[in-house]
């Protein structure tokens, strides 16, 4: 049975993977836009620049952006395990992986301005932790960076000047705008995060865990996996590229889910996150054994 | 491609281009939220000669505190200018900055800015931090660490090749406002909206 100390090791590898490593899908993503870029274009001397970042953090086991972001953990577990000792183990592992300079010290006391010096505040990390009916646990991270939080847009609609109804064709019209508002500010290629539905709060929460399905997976609903596609193709027809240096890579993936409503709100929340999407996932057998899947 | 050492003098900045990449060499100091809204507060003597001729890195880095006291940038890679937008064309008016590195681009109190005082925007590419603390080989000092906290201090460091792009020039150019219309031309049409 693992205890609190035995969780924190474990979570402060977590994040050591996950600031250093770029999923391999998103990799293979950046080399395909920059396959598509001209030679010799600001788009491609961009992406070569990603591309080559990414090689050294890998290396040096070292944060691919300085700024590491809110640390976003759901777990989901089995019956019996406390989620207040997981939601303590994860603050731990944040104080730790901070001091040994894998975070950096990215927590800001609101009232007082004054920085924590720990990586660490109430709100930060985020913890969601969620019951299943499995024998394992299972950990996943997203560090998100503040450059990116900063240009998600939640849209309720209608909305009239967008000409965007309550149904998918308005929310196609309200995420190809927030595409176009946040222009290179989130460190394009972006990747967006999409939940129709749900409450302000909600929303964003599961656009948020969106972004930790793979690129190149499929959603299970046919219209909302036909409406991802479209909306990487339309988003890269805008022009604005990578960093918003101008290009045909805007967007590497979006990822739709759906929460119910009440009748009088229809949200759409769109979660942007920047090319280094810093995700990682752990899982922990009943019997203590750990695997990371890719 | 441009290259720049710092300190450097108006002519140098006013003869670059939106578009042209640039390497920087020598020194330059960072500076973001909590720094700019400091520096427009008063007259900072003690940064001052740190900002004449040279440029402002909006950055907030990871920073290792070595045995010896001194210090090494461990990742530092660009913020979001946008937020300086209010304070930044006085900060370069104030204290004589030839140049603002940092990301996203700035807006049109900024470009006038540039203009009249003879500065440019530089971009530099978004979460590459691990290349840029590469490109800075010593940290000289900081001012602000106590105040401040580590991302928003100011910290002096000497730079070799530091890899930026010219978005906003000093003749009113700027990347960031073509980008901006062509992309809501291709949106009104997809969204069969008329353009404003």
């Amino acid at each position: 049975m693992m205890g609190h100390e035995d969780w924190t090791k474990l979570l402060v590898e977590v994040i050591a993977r996950a600031t250093a490593r770029l999923p391999d899908d998103v990799t293979a993503a950046i080399r395909a836009g920059r396959s598509r870029e001209a030679e010799g274009s600001l788009a491609a001397m961009a992406l070569d620049a990603v591309l080559k970042n990414v090689e050294l953090a890998c290396s040096e086991g070292a944060p691919m952006c300085q700024d590491t972001g809110v640390p976003l953990f759901w777990i989901h577990h089995p019956a019996g395990i406390s989620t207040g000792m997981l939601a303590r183990a994860c603050a731990e592992a944040v104080r730790r992986a901070t001091a040994q300079n894998l975070l950096r010290e990215n927590a800001v006391e609101t009232l007082s301005g004054r920085n924590t010096g720990t990586g660490q505040a109430p709100g930060i990390p985020s913890v969601h932790c969620e019951e299943w009916d499995r024998p394992e646990v299972k950990i996943e991270l997203l560090l998100k960076g503040g450059g990116c939080e900063n240009t998600s847009a939640q849209y309720s609609l209608p909305d009239g000047k967008l000409g965007a109804d309550r149904n998918l064709k308005g929310a196609r019209r309200v995420v190809l705008d927030a595409v176009h508002q946040a222009q290179g500010k989130g460190c394009g290629p972006g990747i967006l995060g999409v939940c129709l539905g749900g409450d302000r709060g909600s929303g964003y929460v599961e656009a948020k865990y969106q972004l930790m399905r793979h690129l190149d997976d499929h959603n299970p609903i046919a219209e909302l996996d036909a409406m991802e596609a479209r909306l990487v193709e339309e988003s890269n027809q805008l022009g604005i590229g990578p960093m918003g240096f101008g290009g045909k890579t805007t967007v590497l993936g979006v990822k739709i889910a759906t929460l119910g409503r009440v009748p009088a709100s229809y949200f759409v929340s769109i979660a942007y996150l920047c090319w280094a999407a810093r995700r990682a996932t752990a899982i922990v057998a009943a019997n203590g054994e750990t695997t990371w899947p890719s | 491609m441009a290259k720049l050492n710092l300190p450097c003098n108006e002519a140098e900045i006013r003869a670059l281009r939106v578009g042209e990449p640039a390497l920087l060499s020598g020194r330059m100091i960072t500076g973001r939220d909590a720094a700019h809204h400091w520096l427009v507060g008063g007259f900072r003597e003690e940064v001052a000669p740190y900002l004449k001729g040279s440029v402002i890195y909006h950055c907030g880095p990871v920073v290792r505190k070595n045995p010896d006291g001194s210090f090494t940038f461990v990742a530092a890679g660009p913020t979001t200018s946008s937020r300086e937008e209010p304070y930044q064309a006085d900060v370069i008016g104030r204290y004589g900055v030839r140049g603002v590195i940092g990301k996203g681009g700035m807006f049109e109190k900024t470009r006038k800015g540039l203009a009249e005082h003879g500065a440019v925007y530089l971009h530099a590419v978004g979460g590459t931090a691990q290349t840029l603390a590469r490109a800075v080989v010593r940290v000289e000092r900081v001012f602000m660490l106590e105040e401040f906290g580590v991302p928003e201090a100011m910290w002096v460091i000497e730079v070799k090749d530091f890899p930026t792009v010219v978005t906003m020039d000093a003749q009113g150019g700027s990347l960031h406002e073509s980008i901006a219309e062509g992309s809501k031309a291709v949106l009104d049409k997809l969204i069969g909206r008329k353009a404003r």
